[in-house]
């Protein structure tokens, strides 16, 4: 990080660890949980596409019913809040599919503070919905076109902003990436997906699932529901990139299987990157998985073996999309709908008598304009 | 090692290497050098500089696609240095670069190539043990940035583990061409001179005589890039002449 934003990055982790013991801040944050963002969401057994599938019974956990259509809303509201209280009251964000953009923008409409969102240009014409809906909202769109003009030209840009404006502005961050304090605090604000789905597959079964899966580009949604689970020892934690088009460099955002260890906006974690140490290329047909690095607590997961970390192609994630929509009526985000081509794959190698949880981290109408481009609907 | 700063203030010229190409970089340096530049900090490319306005963005577009990297960056280095003796010579880049080539290794192959000192823009001092030990080893500078947004107690920190000189960035913001340098950075120099002895260097949005001479009033040395940076980017096939021209209307020479 550069010695500019060190003491900003102080100043918020000061501001988080004394509102983690606020009671009052964790009831405000609550309620605007619960009442404008519509927690708790429901854990929904899948039975036509368990049927299908013939092994495991899967149940979806519907973060694409959140306000927004994403889970990103939950860290939102979260870091918003903590702007609040540090007085800061302009907000920058960087968004690769847009989801976490909206969330930004809805919670800077709500508390009334001013919002810029960086977006690649590239991702603004690939996810067009979601710059509207930021529009609408009221904040201000501005378009990277350095670089890939996806996620991390757009992280480069508000990172700019945020030096250059650091006194006046709170980066609200969308993911568990960048420097301490956010991979943890985006992670604690997502713990409540995990925390849910714990308890209601507790509730409905009377056990733990047996594995639970989820799509990983920085890694927030993955992070929010493995994190309850991680001390249940027996239940398979799998994390699913974005396997894209190849295994050459430059095809794919397969961290795991293409990266090593480096820095990148803050992070120390596995990233794609050449020989020179230049981040590399990425690409996805998910806008939101499509990154180079990846959340630090998910290198430590995979190197101590507790989750893994499997790719799914784009082709197995636009063919997912297709049979959740007719299988059981939902459309999920393209970034979902890794996870969804994994749980293809695995429910039906498992016995009918264990349990899938899927994280269905968004829904997919942004999506549209790629889904038509891509599939050939009778 | 000790930088020697004689005028008031020294001059500290970046230029980002290999934009266009590593053999116009050697004569930018020479001509830098030739103009009265006290160090050079030999600017390593990165794909995403994130402490960089535009100016700097550019040139390191332009360096990467030239095929420039840290290795090469390090053998130019060794060359000039064949040449230059009493020039200081930076390196100037991002981590990620270096933690490929490995610290170790990076650290041995600069001290080889007669390096004095390493900037390293995006590592913070809590976060520096192992580069410092390294650089230690090697009788390297670790040279670190302190901005206006710095605490006292970090500027301590960082002054304690400093050798060289201390970079003081003379606004919250990136590197590029300003048309005033703001009241932070005189605020700043002060502040760092009350926790070292080591000399400092002012740098960020420099870019005419004015300022550079604004500058020597507190500063010990005036860091110029981007202007530099510029100048390069609008001279295609006279740049060494252009910058050398650019520096004489800028630096005054009061030994």
């Amino acid at each position: 990080m550069p010695e500019t934003l060190m003491a900003a990055l102080e100043e918020l982790e000061k501001a988080y660890e004394k509102a983690k013991k606020d009671k009052k801040f964790q009831a405000r944050l609550a309620d605007l949980l619960r009442n404008f963002a519509g927690r708790p969401t429901p854990l929904f057994c899948a039975k036509r596409l368990t049927e299908k599938l013939g092994g495991a019974k899967i149940y979806l956990k519907r973060e694409d019913l959140l306000h927004t259509g994403a889970h990103k809303i939950n860290n939102c509201i979260g870091q918003a809040l903590l702007a609040e209280r540090m007085g800061k009251r302009r907000i920058i964000a960087e968004t690769g599919a847009g989801q976490h953009g909206v969330a930004t923008a809805t919670v800077c409409a709500l508390l009334g503070f001013e919002c810029v969102v960086y977006m690649g240009t590239e991702d603004m014409r690939r996810q067009e919905l979601n710059v509207f809906r930021m529009r609408l909202l009221g904040a201000e769109v501005r378009g990277v076109d350095s670089g890939s003009r996806t996620l991390k030209d757009a992280i480069n840009e508000a990172m700019r902003d945020w030096v250059t404006n650091v006194r006046t502005t709170h980066y609200l961050l969308g993911s568990v990436l960048g420097a301490h304090p956010y991979p943890t605090m985006v992670r604690d604000f997502h713990r409540v997906i995990g925390r849910e789905a714990r308890a209601q597959i507790l509730k409905v079964e009377g056990r733990l699932p047996t594995t639970v899966i989820a799509c990983v580009g920085g890694g927030s949604n993955s992070i929010g529901i493995f994190f309850e689970f991680i001390k249940d020892k027996k239940v398979r934690l799998i994390g699913v990139e974005a396997g894209g088009r190849g295994e050459t460099l430059g095809d794919h955002a397969a961290r795991f299987r293409g990266g090593s260890p480096g820095v990148l906006q803050g992070t120390y974690s596995y990233v794609l990157q050449d020989a020179a140490g230049q981040i590399a290329l990425t690409h996805s047909v998910s806008a939101g998985l499509d990154y180079p690095s990846i959340g630090p607590e998910h290198a430590w997961l995979k190197d101590t073996g507790r989750a893994e970390y499997v790719p799914a192609s784009d082709a197995e994630a636009l063919e997912a999309t297709t049979v959740l929509a007719r299988t059981e009526g939902i459309i999920p985000a393209l970034e979902s709908a890794h996870a969804v081509a994994e749980t293809i794959k695995r429910a039906p190698k498992m016995k009918k008598s264990e349990i899938l949880v899927v994280n269905v981290s968004g829904r997919g109408d942004k999506d549209v304009g790629i889904l038509r481009e891509n599939l050939s609907l009778g | 090692m000790p930088f020697h700063f004689q005028a008031k203030p020294s001059l500290v010229a970046y230029v980002t290497c290999g934009d266009p190409d590593l053999a116009t970089t050697r004569e930018v340096i020479f001509a830098l050098i030739e103009a009265g530049a006290a160090v050079i900090e030999l600017g390593v490319p990165f794909s995403d500089p994130l402490a960089d306005g535009p100016v700097i963005q550019r040139a390191s577009e332009r360096a990467l696609k030239a095929g420039t990297t840290l290795e090469n960056v390090l053998k130019l280095a060794a060359e000039i240095r064949v040449e230059a003796q009493s020039t200081g010579l930076i390196i100037f880049s991002y981590l990620n670069p270096i933690l490929r080539m490995g610290l170790e290794k990076f650290c041995k192959v600069a001290r080889h190539a007669g390096i004095d000192g390493v900037l390293v823009t995006d590592l913070p001092v809590e976060e520096a043990a192992m580069y410092l030990r390294e650089m230690k080893k090697n009788d390297l500078a670790p040279i670190f940035l302190t901005a206006p947004t710095s605490t006292d107690e970090r500027l301590k920190k960082i002054a304690q583990v400093s050798s060289g000189f201390v970079y003081a960035v003379s606004r919250t913001g990136v590197t590029g061409a300003q048309r005033q340098l703001p009241e932070d950075s005189q605020k700043l120099v002060k502040r760092i001179r009350r926790f070292t002895k080591l000399p400092i260097a002012v740098g960020f949005g420099i870019s005419d005589a004015e300022q550079f001479r604004a500058v020597g009033k507190y500063g010990d040395a005036a860091v110029i890039g981007s202007a530099i940076v510029q100048v390069i980017e609008r001279n295609k096939r006279n740049e060494a002449r252009a910058v050398k021209e650019f520096i004489g209307k800028l630096v005054i020479r009061n030994e």
